[in-house]
């Protein structure tokens, strides 16, 4: 075991020199830019044997992903917040067309106002373009999840691209100790990749993305959905083999302290790391509470969440995102398809700092429900 | 059966593609007035008309540059 004390971008970066794409498009955009610059780096060293393409803005990075990986070879690009609303086309079509593509997106407000700042409002607008979505919640997670995601994205089964959010900052600009797997646990774990789905080859001519008229589309796109749906299983074959390998044990979802709690908070990412201290607290003091973490986030677990939430009298939905006139989309999602008495909190956003403090608002106002969404950390004036 | 990610596994497979279903109006051209002239097989955009002068129905799209450009007006756009 090699243990090392590194920023999350440093661990992401560490990951892709494991997982050997042959194509590195990307554009810099804090918080991601340090991922970007360690590849060139590596690249430049001979330490990663890629072509690293300079490209002159995000559209042309994922573009030019999508275009190295209709040649049938691993790809890896990152970006943020106005970088990802600026791929927003492509990645639409990197999902359509197939294209296994691993992304790491350091989340970040999108403007306005400008925000350089940490919320996830970024990739959960993304949430439709049928990319799976994972949420890291330390360096060591956003590692393994960016070989996980390789695994499982480039599984005949799936062919969906998969995204890796990072919390802008507080992840991707923190330093902790990050076991880097040597390379041959790696290549065990994550072989080159052997495309079978359409790839260009002169030898053997195909069209990809062409036009398609009514009587195609629709059945595209129906079999994007049968991938994710699949998805899930390969995911959990990939966190077992993982595991296997590692040691380090993932899930679609992680429970904690949740089986006999009374009050469950769910959330995503880095806060999750604060809920646990406060929970630990709470415990010893005797109050009956959990944390559900969404690791994956898309595919939806709705079967794993359901259960998890089944014995709980109150659940709190944290959402550093928000959908205007509905609420956080994480908690949107659990209402839509399990009946759970739960209530959407709308926290962090652009980078508003989550206290112990405001995790327990949180429970007190989830044991004593005014409405259905509220806002915690706002300015005493906005009140 | 629509294939992953709707890739086109055949070459050629345009051909497949009947454009001319498009249509709405559909040129006819009178021999008898035509001069030889070319115009009509240099300006169509879909390349449907042949150095005979015959129109390939299957793929023009009725967008009417052929009549538009005819010297002598031997093409004529008729509601197809």
């Amino acid at each position: 075991m090699v243990l090392k004390v590194i920023s999350t971008n440093m661990a992401v970066a560490e990951a892709v020199k494991l997982a050997k794409p042959l194509v590195v498009p990307v554009y810099p955009i804090t918080p991601q830019t340090s991922i970007s610059e360690y590849l060139a780096q590596f690249v430049a060293d001979g330490e990663l044997k890629a072509e690293y393409i300079r490209v002159e803005s995000e559209h042309s990075a994922i573009s030019a992903a999508v275009g190295a990986s209709g040649t049938g070879v691993r790809v890896f690009t990152a970006t943020s917040s106005q970088g990802m609303a600026l791929m927003h086309e492509i990645i639409f079509a990197a999902a359509g067309l197939r294209n296994p593509i691993v992304l790491v997106d350091a989340n970040r407000a999108l403007s306005a106002p400008l925000s350089i700042w940490n919320d996830q409002q970024d990739t959960i607008s993304e949430r439709d373009s049928g990319w799976l979505q994972i949420y890291a919640e330390n360096g060591q997670e956003a590692l393994d999840s960016v070989l996980i995601s390789y695994r499982v994205s480039e599984d005949n089964e799936v062919l969906l691209p998969c995204m890796v959010c990072l919390d802008g900052f507080i992840l991707t600009h923190t330093v902790e100790p990050v076991d880097i797997p040597n390379s041959e646990d790696a290549d065990k774990f994550l072989p080159p990749y052997k495309p079978e789905h359409a790839f260009l080859d002169p030898e053997r001519p195909m069209s990809l993305g062409a036009f398609t008229d009514p009587d195609y589309y629709m059945d595209a796109r129906h079999d994007m959905e049968l991938a994710m749906e699949r998805s899930k299983k390969v995911i959990e074959k990939a966190h077992q083999e993982f595991a296997d390998i590692f040691g380090r044990e993932y899930g679609l979802v992680e429970k904690y302290k949740c089986k006999d709690a009374e009050t469950i908070l769910v959330a995503m990412g880095s806060i999750c790391s604060t809920i646990k201290d406060v929970i630990d607290d709470l415990r010893s003091q005797g109050e009956k509470v959990g944390l559900l973490r969404v690791r994956v986030f898309r595919p939806f677990p709705r079967d794993e969440i359901r259960e998890a939430l089944e014995g709980a009298s109150q659940v709190a939905v944290l959402d550093k995102n928000i959908s205007f006139g509905v609420g956080g989309v994480l908690y949107n999602n659990i209402k839509a398809k399990m009946d759970v008495n739960a209530y959407g909190f709308i926290v962090g956003l652009g980078g508003r700092d989550i206290t112990p403090k405001h995790i327990i608002e949180i429970i007190n106002k989830t044991k004593n429900p005014i409405t259905d969404v509220q806002w915690i950390g706002l300015r005493e004036e906005e009140i | 059966m629509v294939t992953i990610g709707a890739a086109v596994k055949e070459p050629g497979s345009t051909r497949k593609n009947k454009t001319g279903s498009w249509r709405t109006f559909k040129p006819m051209l009178d021999k008898d007035k035509c001069i030889d002239c070319d115009n009509c097989v240099l300006f169509c955009p879909e390349g449907c008309i042949n150095q005979e002068y015959d129109i390939d129905y299957d793929y023009c799209k009725g967008c009417g540059i052929c009549a538009e450009e005819c010297p002598v007006k031997a093409i004529k756009m008729e509601r197809d």
